[in-house]
Formats: structure tokens, sequence, C-alpha cells
């Protein structure tokens, strides 16, 4: 393997690991901040209890978003100094800024949700944990412009051998962003809504702490029904965002080799990279892909063989990956429908099967939001900077094979053991149950 | 204009993490050597447990600010320093989870290793970004082919006496915060050893300072501007201050001991002007706040972000301070 191999499989791999628990800290901030809004305007002590309860979930969680987060932000220079010498006036500041905005408010005041509880007033409190809640989805916004910005460059001009800014509100106010920002943070909610749903099951299955378990359902079921139906919303819209600016990557999510109009989407496909078609295409449903990429039945749809064969994305993964994900989005929605009527009937303990499917589907979303990045990700390739600058032009140029294969290892070894601990305790205080003092 | 004004805030970012974080990664390093009962545990826990994390925000801000700022030196000074850098993230890595879990987690044997993460992973970033600003002081060995260095030459006399002061000057600021902290027998047995480890980071500044002169050009800019050795006269200032007042006033001592490391770094920083990364073979290749700068445009857009931004920043970070400065109880310890 290569430099740019290695390089990839290290940051792909960062990334994904960072993104196991980002999302729980974009959906599980919120919901705690709601449920001490609860408390505080209630002053029921269940809602205090609650707080306390998911509260502690989510710090644990938490620090591993953080320090996995780290070592992403350093890998741009330490294994991407060509890219990041190419789009570093541009990529740079949104970096900058959500340091400046966003971290610094997400984790001061962290800090003082953790260790204020006797410290300052109740509505300071209860500032502090919404401050949280906002800042690191604020965070989200600055990473994902950056983001965006690799997928849609716009607001730059090609100056002294790079991209250079020319409009930073071109940037920042990039549709692509804002159509990724709400997917993301939207997917986040429904994996924080399925994670209380899920740890609630558990114990209403058992029936332990039964009231505490339906009212944290309730406030889960409500938040995850809102979030499904908006993620898969702004999913068709950013779908259509991806069809617009890059062809390639819609092509590949549903894997069309040849151009056609009235493009229909077909149930069953199996592609064949090799032959450059589709081995298997049934169940057509006429002119939907058309529909849903360009929103008129008679649009044309550009097939992959329509592109230059070094410009076009490995095929599988991203198409595979993207009907996962839309078969997720869709069960999701069916799941917290049902989740949320059961919960307002007070019929959760009635429905003993649907609490184990809302137990196991916990994992759920997490799958989905990793197959979304990969469509968003491999589905780039092979463009680091889609049709500016290829993943092949964007490595370090000291590094050597060893170089990276060493951190690589370290990287596996280290996160694995994190991974086990952070999950180990997840499991631990979750299956704990709230403190019954405190 | 901006290309200055953007390398005085490379530099003051640098100098705000090391003064913050310093005396947290103190902490860690002292932790397996001072803590004699899990109340010192507990306290030394507690006495950073509200603002570690924020301190350690101050790292990442320097890293975006050379990314949007001085693209160029980021891409080299990160791929160039590849090993250390990791070996600094991987140990920042491991404190942050070591210390956040010690008290969730109940088996010996995983506490142990715990602590023991909670000290190495303090005392690799301490050393290893001693030892690569000592380098960055001297030069780097660059030209037209890159870079001409590795892990090993990063070792050198001058790397390891700078990897080394920052230890001590990090331990004394940690020890200083401890005792600024706390009360009762913890509170003594802080200062007894930050006045040990003062006689210690006098000793090593002084080699440092010294053989800067010998080793380096840091002292050029100096020579020739004569009123900037305010900046060196600070960081002794700081440094017999904090010496001074360990036993008349926790605070004063805490905040010498910040004004020395901030001054510290500036001396360097100051040393280094025009230069973020000399190069040791032939200046024509170092790296400038000129030659590795963004665009006008995006220094602009960065200024404004700042002039807006980080008084807000540094307006609720000193809340937080002035909020979590009560003395810790013994056997009272809060939050984790």
């Amino acid at each position: 393997m290569d430099v740019v191999t290695l390089s990839r499989l290290q940051f792909g791999a960062a990334a994904m690991y960072h993104f196991i628990f980002v999302p729980l800290t974009l959906g599980l901030g919120v919901l705690v901040a709601i449920m001490e809004t609860l408390h505080y305007r209630t002053k029921n002590e269940i809602y205090l209890k609650m707080t306390k309860f998911w509260g502690r979930l989510f710090l644990i969680n938490f620090i591993l978003g953080i320090v996995t987060g780290i070592t992403l932000e350093f890998q741009f220079g330490t294994n991407w100094a060509q890219y990041s010498i190419y789009v570093g006036d541009i990529f740079g500041a949104p970096l900058a800024i959500e340091a400046t905005l966003a971290f610094f408010l997400e984790s001061t005041f962290l800090g003082v949700w953790l260790f204020g509880w006797k410290r300052i007033s109740p509505k300071m409190h209860l500032i502090s944990i919404w401050l949280v809640a906002f800042s690191s989805n604020l965070s989200a916004l600055w990473i994902l412009i950056a983001n965006a910005w690799m997928q849609d460059p716009v607001g730059f001009v090609l100056k002294n051998n790079r991209a250079e800014m020319s409009n930073f509100f071109a940037v920042v106010f990039s549709p692509y962003a804002w159509l990724k920002f709400t997917h993301t943070i939207t997917a986040g909610f429904v994996v924080g809504a399925f994670f209380v749903m899920g740890i609630s099951a558990y114990h209403l299955l058992r029936k332990q702490n039964v009231e505490f378990f339906k009212k944290s359902f309730y406030v889960g079921a409500t938040f995850g029904l809102i979030a499904s139906v908006l993620v898969f919303l702004i999913g068709d819209f950013h779908a259509a965002e991806v069809a617009h600016v890059q062809p390639t990557k819609l092509a590949a999510m549903e894997s069309i080799w040849d151009t056609r109009k009235a493009a229909p989407i077909y149930l069953l496909l199996v592609p064949d990279e090799s032959q450059k078609t589709n081995l298997i295409e049934a169940f057509p449903i006429p002119s939907l892909l058309s529909l849903l990429a360009y929103h008129d039945p008679n649009a044309t749809v550009r097939g992959l063989n329509s592109f230059p064969s070094n410009d076009i994305p490995p095929v599988t993964p991203v198409f595979l990956s993207f009907r996962v994900m839309v078969g997720l989005g869709t069960l999701f929605i069916i799941l917290t429908i049902l989740a949320w009527w059961f919960a307002r009937k007070d019929k959760l303990l009635d429905h003993r099967s649907f609490l184990k499917i809302m137990l196991y589907s916990l994992p759920l979303p997490y799958i989905a939001t990793q197959v979304g990045w990969i469509v968003a990700e491999v589905g780039r390739q092979p463009w680091i900077v889609y049709g500016l600058l290829r993943t092949n032009d964007a490595v370090s140029k000291n590094l050597t094979v060893g170089d990276v294969l060493f951190t690589l290892g370290v990287f596996i070894v280290l996160y694995t053991a994190l991974a086990v601990l952070d999950f180990a305790l997840l499991i631990y205080y979750a299956r704990k149950g709230p403190l019954e003092t405190d | 204009m901006l290309n200055i004004l953007w390398f005085i805030i490379w530099g003051l970012l640098w100098a705000m993490y090391f003064a913050l974080d310093g005396f947290d990664l103190g902490i860690g390093m002292l932790f397996p050597f001072f803590a004699k009962s899990d109340q010192d545990k507990r306290a030394m826990l507690e006495s950073i447990g509200p603002v570690w994390d924020a301190n350690e925000v101050w790292l990442i801000t320097a890293g975006g600010a050379t990314f949007a700022a001085f693209p160029i030196t980021y891409a080299y000074m990160f791929s160039f320093l590849y090993l250390p850098l990791m070996l600094i993230l991987y140990g920042l890595i491991i404190r942050a989870v070591c210390l956040e879990f010690r008290y969730k987690v109940n088996n010996p044997t995983i506490v142990s290793l715990l602590e023991f993460g909670f000290f190495l992973g303090s005392l690799l970033p301490a050393l290893l970004l001693g030892v690569a600003f000592g380098n960055i002081f001297q030069g780097l060995p660059i030209d037209q082919n890159g870079y001409h260095g590795n892990l090993i030459t990063l070792l050198n006399p001058f790397g390891l006496i700078t990897g080394i002061l920052f230890v001590v000057a990090f331990l004394l600021h940690g020890s200083l915060w401890l005792s600024f902290r706390t009360e009762g027998d913890i509170n003594l047995r802080a200062k007894s050893l930050a006045r040990k480890l003062w006689f210690i980071t006098l000793f090593f500044a002084v080699l440092f300072l010294v053989s800067a002169y010998f080793v380096t050009n840091l002292y050029n800019n100096y020579f020739s501007m004569p009123y900037l050795l305010i900046v060196p006269v600070l960081c002794v200032l700081g440094l017999l201050g904090a010496g001074f007042f360990i036993y008349s006033s926790e605070i004063m001592a805490f905040l010498s001991s910040a004004i020395c490391i901030i001054f510290l770094t500036f001396t360097g920083v100051g040393g280094l002007y025009p230069n973020l990364i000399p190069s040791s073979i032939n200046n024509a290749f170092s790296l400038s706040a000129f030659n590795s700068s963004s665009s006008q445009y995006t220094l602009a857009v960065m200024t404004i972000v700042v002039i807006i931004f980080v008084p807000i920043v540094l307006f609720y970070k000193f809340w937080t301070y002035k909020t979590f400065s009560y003395k810790i109880k013994e056997g009272k310890e809060e939050g984790y």
C-alpha cells in the first residue's frame, strides 16, 4: 500500500470513529437540555433525575467525541499537506471559526454544567446546558461548511497556484453546506432519540423505574418523530442538490451507467463495476429518479459512462450505502410514529415486542449515519475537492509508508481500547438506572 | 500589516495554550507522585475538572488559526513534525479519557491503568511540545527538497533543554494552581513542592536563555530592537514573582507563573519574527509571516472574527475561572 491509500484509511477510520460519538452528542445534548427545561418549568423531581441520568451518559460519550475530533483537525496538515496548501486560504477559516465560536463555548459551559450544580443559579445552570447543546450543533455547522466546500467549491478564485477565497459569504451561505448541516444534525437527533428510547425500552421490559423510563421514552419519541421526518425531507433536498452539483456522485448512488430520460428507480439492483453496467435491474418505479433528482419526471439523468472513467467514484459501496441509509430513514419514520403513539396512549407496557424492537433498533441510526458519510465522502472520489483537486495529488510529500503504517496501527489499537472502555461504561451506567439519591 | 497582526495572534494563541493547559498538564504529571490519598486525588482532579477541556481548546484554536492564516506553515509544520505531533495527539487522547473516566470505574486494575494514562498523557504533550518548539527556535533542516530531519534529530540538546523546561515550568505552574485551589495539608505540600520546583525551573530557564544565545538566532531581533528586551525581562520577572509569592499570595504566585510562561513563549516567537519556521539550512527556505500566509482577504475576514468573538470568549472564560476559584474542601469534593 502507498502513502495515499494509508493516509485515506487513517483519515477515513479517524473520521468514522469520530462520527460514532458526535451524533449522540448532537442529539442527546438537546434532549438533556429539554429535560432540564422541563424540570425548571414544572419543578417535577423526575425531570431532574432524568437530566442527571441521561446527562451522565451524555458526558461519557462526549469526551470520546472531543478527543477523536482533535486528531482530525491536525491530520489535514500531517497527511494532506498539499491539500492544506492548495485550499488553506478557504478551508482553514471555518475550522478556526469553529474553534473560536463553538469549541470554547461548548467546553467551557460543559465544565460549568458538570461542576456547577451547587455553584450557580438553576437558571444559569439551565442556560449552560442549552449553550452546550447549541454550541455542539454550531460546531457541526462550521465543520460542514468546510466539508461542503470540498463537495461544491464556491466563492473562490484560482490564484498563486492555489484556491483563494473571494467571497466569504458565498462559502458560509453555500446551499450545499446548509443542506448538509441540517441533514447531519437532524440525523444526530434521531441517534439521540433512539438511544433514549432503546435504553428506556430495556428498563420498561424489566419493569424497572417505570414512570421514569416512560417519561424518558415519551420525550425521546416526540423528539425522534420530528427529527426522523425532518432528516428524510432534508435528505431528499440534499440529494437534489447533489444531482445538481455532483452528477457523478448521484449516478453512483443510484448505479446509473447509461444516460437516460425519465430515469426510474429499480427496487432491486445489482451493480457490476467491471462491466460498467448492472447485473440485475428489476421492479422499476418509472421516472422516480428523474422526479426526485430534478423535480421533473422527464428530466435526463447522466449515467456514469458519460464521464471519463478516471472521474467516477467506486460505485458499489456508494450505491449500497445509499440504499441502506434511505431504507433505514424510512424505517425510522415508521418506528417513531408507533413509538410516539404508544407512549402518548400509555400503551408501551402492553406492547413488549415493540419495546424489544426499539431496544434492538438502538444501533440502527448509528449505521445510517456511518453509511451516510460513506455516500458523501467515497461518492466524492476521486476528488478531494470536487472537480478541482484529486485525492492522489493532495497527500504530504515527505511521509513514508512506515510513518503512516505506524500511526495507523497506534490509532487502531488506541481507538479500539477506548471504544471498548467507553461502551462498557455506557452499558454499565445505562443498565444501572437513575440514581436514587442525589 | 495584517500579516504582522496574525503573527502576533499566532504567538498569543500558543502562549495562551501553554499558560492555561500548562497547569492542568502539570497536575497530570504530579498526579501519581503527589496524591497520597483518594481525597488528594479527588481534590487534584476537581481543581482542573471544570476548566481543562476549555484550556485545551486553545491548542485547537492555535492549530486552526495556523491553518487559516498561514496554511503553508500549517501544512509543513505538521507534516514535517509528523511523528512527534502524532505522539502529542495520542497523549492528549489518552489523558482526556483517563481523567474523565477515573472516577467512573471501580476495577482497581483499570483504575491504575487510567491513572498511569493520565500521567503519561500529560507528560508526552508537555515534553514533546517543548522539544518541537526548541527545534523550531533553532530552525528545521528545510531546503527545496523538503525536510531532512526525523524524530531522532529533534532530540538534540537544545530541543531537550526546551522540552525539560516545559515540563518543569508546567509542574511548577500546576503545583501553584493546586495551592491556590486547596487548603489544609494538601495546600502546604503543594507550596513546599512549588518551592523546590521553582529552583529547578529557574535552573532550566537560565540554561535555556543562555544556550539560546549560542545555538539559535533568537536574540538578533532583540539586539536590533532593544526595546523588545522587555519581553524576556517580563519572563524573568514572572519567574521571580512566582518564587517570591509562593507563601505570601497564592493567586499572585500563580499569575506570575502564567506571565512567565506567556513571555517565555513570546521571547521565542519574538526572536523568530518574521519566520514561523526558520530553515536551518538557508533562510531563503524559511516559512515566514509573509511567504506562507493566506490572502489579504482571508486575513481580513479572520481579523473581524477575532475582534468580535475573542473578547466574548475571554469574558465568559474569566467568569468561569471566577466561579470555580473557590477553595476545595477536603472530603467534600464535587463533580466527578
